[in-house]
């Protein structure tokens, strides 16, 4: 006992750290991750590989040569934006298109804001939708389900089950008819339909969440409120006219309802810091990406609708205040 | 059903290894050195010059303002100097330094052990016997008693709280002193009830003191309007504004004070404190002090008196381990690092923990990621993070705005952080600011 070490109260910490809760993320997304290699197969693995090295390679290159800042490659936050990043693509995607897709999320996205903590805008999502429209054709050509485990740039493809239904009720089919052309309840549940790659298994999203549930990564609020939203919303339309809207489950089972709510929209720089923000932000999700879905221009709004209220949270936490102590009315 | 406050909390390691360790008197060191500012408020005024002789009890400084309080001395024998000493402040203050010879108390003083119920003094007098006997609040605050015990005019009081908590980790004075002075504390409450003019009292105490709350409960039963309120450990739950949230589910508004509700809260340590002084006769100048910490060889609880260098308490439980690398008055939540193992135990010192090396310093800060788990356990509802950035940025009239002065410096906020950000460091900046701005503003 030479010195004595002098520091203003508390004394002890909880050992949390922004590493555990990277890594829990990640983590929580390995159930996903086995469904789209069981899925998809080589393609799966092809895309989630170069998506995750492409990522963390421009994270380092970044700070080494352009910003001159210590490197933050272990802090898991690169991986995921890789592993959300390939989830979010289709398993046939050229490798070149993929690593553009990673230097949009990693460099635009993400560390022109001056890295973790400081991006707006979900660093994936960037990535995704930047790709989204500048290779609409590439983005858009889904492989089929359980049919091409061993192909990759060569797989069959074929339309997604939103794509069936925004495409068919174009055409005048009827939701009746339309509802036998994709893949049932029970083949959605365990991630057999067409789709990005680690967006169709959503009994492994849903265990994913759990485990960040109990693990108190994330609260509740953001997955609840936009998956109730878009149960409501789509409800109620389905309601008023049961041939023209589908209904709650086949919204909550397909495209990245459950990718997004789970995990693109529960991103921590990107979300709102209190409850009742989270619960907005969700809401505002989930009215967006219905709205998208039905009457707009894409078959999928999920990216669009978290991207949109990305852009809000700054609003939502300059004037949603938590509930203050001393406030309730005796 | 168990019940606790409503917003935010945490639940650190307990730690609580002195648990059960029976109080045993630490001997009367060589030489005190009594601060004249031991509480909340204006420090008190030395009576006493160099070369006086001093016994057990005897009033050495004066309460020199309504928030104020007198200093008995705690030893016998001759006023050495009266000069500025390193205290747990960190600072040197004014204090009393007297050389001990013997132990002669002060003849008025009851030093028998019996137990005394009956309460003569009128609530008036309880009120200022209080004052006289220089209670300031034992659990860390130092606030004086009396001022609490004085309801202000327009104001009524309904209940008393009584603080068993005990919410910090590692600490068990309370704990131990209601196993072995449950009565006393009793009694203490039935005066304290007397003087506020109420007739309920609850002590509420957390349920990792399963010991504590039967035996209470069952002495309680015959003392009348006294309950006995288990609490879910949850920290920080021993903070006066959650204590009363915890026990009967009123909030006190932002910037009041508990009598705003209609309650009074003392801890359990000040009102043994009381039961001695109206009882006894005996003012404050000995408190229970538990000393622990992880590589501490006897954690235990330790009857001290005011003034006893915080070194003798270290030996008491068996020396300074090798690896220590701080000294904490206090508990690890908000206790002070000490910057010498000399300064003196006061009125305030609830325990002593020792921290080994590779628990004494912070880790890294990084960025914050916005988590948002800082907000989720903030007691008061309030925005850490963002006070954070605002104390960073000296933006003080929007730190007012976000009610920066509501913080009690609990510390939830730094312990919960993942990216290790000195929150509570920046939060006290700014309240310091923000209060003097406030302070300006209303002259």
């Amino acid at each position: 006992m030479s010195t004595l070490t002098i520091s203003p109260s508390p004394h002890v910490h909880s050992g949390d750290s922004v590493k555990k809760n990277m890594y829990g993320v990640i983590i929580a997304l390995i159930p996903a991750l086995a469904v789209s290699l069981w899925v998809f197969g080589l393609g799966a693995l092809i895309v989630t590989v170069t998506a995750i090295a492409a990522s963390v390679l421009f994270e380092y290159l970044i700070e080494k040569y352009l910003l001159k800042v210590p490197s933050t490659i272990t802090d898991g936050s690169a991986v995921i934006t890789g592993l959300l990043l390939a989830f979010n693509m289709p398993s046939n995607l050229p490798v070149w298109i993929i690593i553009i897709g990673a230097l949009v999320a990693i460099g635009v996205g993400k560390m022109s804001f001056g890295g973790l903590g400081n991006n707006p805008f979900n660093p994936a999502l960037v990535g995704r939708v930047f790709l989204l429209i500048s290779f609409p054709v590439q983005m858009t050509s889904w492989p089929l389900p359980m049919q091409n485990t061993t192909a990759y740039l060569d797989a069959t493809t074929g339309a997604t089950p939103l794509g069936i239904v925004k495409e068919g009720l174009a055409n005048g089919t009827s939701l009746s008819e339309l509802m036998n052309q994709v893949p049932s309840f029970v083949d959605m549940l365990v991630g057999k339909m067409g789709g990005s790659s680690g967006e169709v298994a959503a009994i492994a999203l849903l265990i994913g969440l759990a485990y960040m549930l109990i693990r108190k990564i994330i609260t509740w609020h953001i997955p609840v409120s936009v998956l109730g939203t878009m149960a409501i919303f789509a409800g109620i339309l389905s309601y008023s006219n049961p041939e023209a809207f589908a209904g709650p489950a086949f919204h909550l089972l397909t495209g990245g309802a459950l990718l997004g709510a789970i995990f693109m929209a529960t991103d921590y720089v990107t979300s709102p810091m209190t409850n009742k923000g989270m619960i907005i932000f969700g809401v505002g999700i989930g009215v967006i990406t219905i709205l998208i879905r039905v009457f707009g221009a894409y078959p999928e709004g999920m990216s669009f609708a978290i991207l949109i209220m990305n852009a809000f949270v700054p609003l939502i936490d300059r004037y949603v205040k938590p509930k203050r102590f001393g406030e309730k009315v005796k | 059903m168990l019940k606790t406050f409503s917003l935010g909390g945490i639940h650190p390691e307990e730690n609580k290894f002195s648990a059960g360790k029976k109080i045993e008197v630490l001997p009367i060191p060589t030489q005190v050195s009594v601060p004249i500012a031991q509480h909340i408020g204006a420090p008190s005024t030395p009576v006493v010059e160099r070369g006086d002789s001093v016994k057990v009890g005897q009033i050495i400084a004066k309460s020199s303002g309504f928030v104020s309080a007198n200093i008995h001395s705690p030893v016998s024998g001759k006023v050495f100097k009266i000069d500025k000493v390193l205290d747990a402040s960190g600072y040197k203050q004014m204090s009393i330094i007297i050389k001990v010879d013997g132990d002669e108390w002060e003849e008025s003083i009851d030093r028998s052990t019996s137990l005394n119920r009956e309460i003569t003094l009128s609530a008036e007098e309880i009120v200022k016997k209080t004052g006289e006997a220089g209670i300031v609040g034992l659990g860390g605050a130092t606030f004086p008693s009396h001022v609490k015990l004085s309801v202000p005019p327009g104001k009524t009081c309904d209940i008393l709280i009584l603080n068993g908590v005990e919410c910090e980790p590692y600490l068990t004075s309370d704990h131990q002193l209601m196993m072995e002075k449950g009565e006393e504390i009793l009694v203490g409450t039935q005066i304290l009830m007397k003087a506020l003019k109420v007739d309920k009292a609850i002590i509420g105490i957390e349920n990792n003191k399963k010991d504590a709350i039967e035996h209470m409960t069952k002495l309680a039963e015959q003392y009348k309007g006294i309950t006995i309120q288990a609490l879910k450990v949850q920290y920080p739950q021993g903070g006066e504004k959650q204590l009363i949230d915890a026990c009967i589910g009123r909030e006190v508004p932002s910037g009041k004070l508990p009598i705003e509700v209609g309650a009074v809260v003392q801890n359990v340590g000040t009102t043994f404190a009381v039961y001695e002084a109206i009882q006894k006769n005996k003012p404050l100048f000995e408190r229970v002090v538990t000393v622990t910490g992880k590589s501490v060889k006897n954690p235990g609880n330790f009857m001290t008196r005011v003034g006893t260098p915080v070194k003798d308490l270290i030996e008491a439980a068996g020396g300074i381990p090798e690896n220590t690398g701080k000294v904490i008055g206090g508990g690890p939540m908000m206790g002070k690092a000490l910057a010498s193992a000399d300064v003196p135990v006061t009125k305030g010192s609830s325990g002593i923990l020792l921290m080994p090396d590779e628990l004494s310093t912070r880790g890294k800060t990084e960025s914050c990621i916005r988590c948002s788990k800082c907000v989720s356990v903030c007691p008061m509802g309030l925005l850490p993070y963002l006070l954070m950035t605002l104390s960073q940025k000296a933006i003080w009239e929007r730190s007012e705005e976000e009610r920066v002065m509501d913080c009690i410096e609990c510390g939830s906020c730094s312990y919960t952080c993942p990216s290790n950000r000195p929150l509570l460091d920046y939060i006290r900046l700014s309240k310091g600011t923000v209060g003097q701005i406030m302070r300006s503003r209303n002259k």
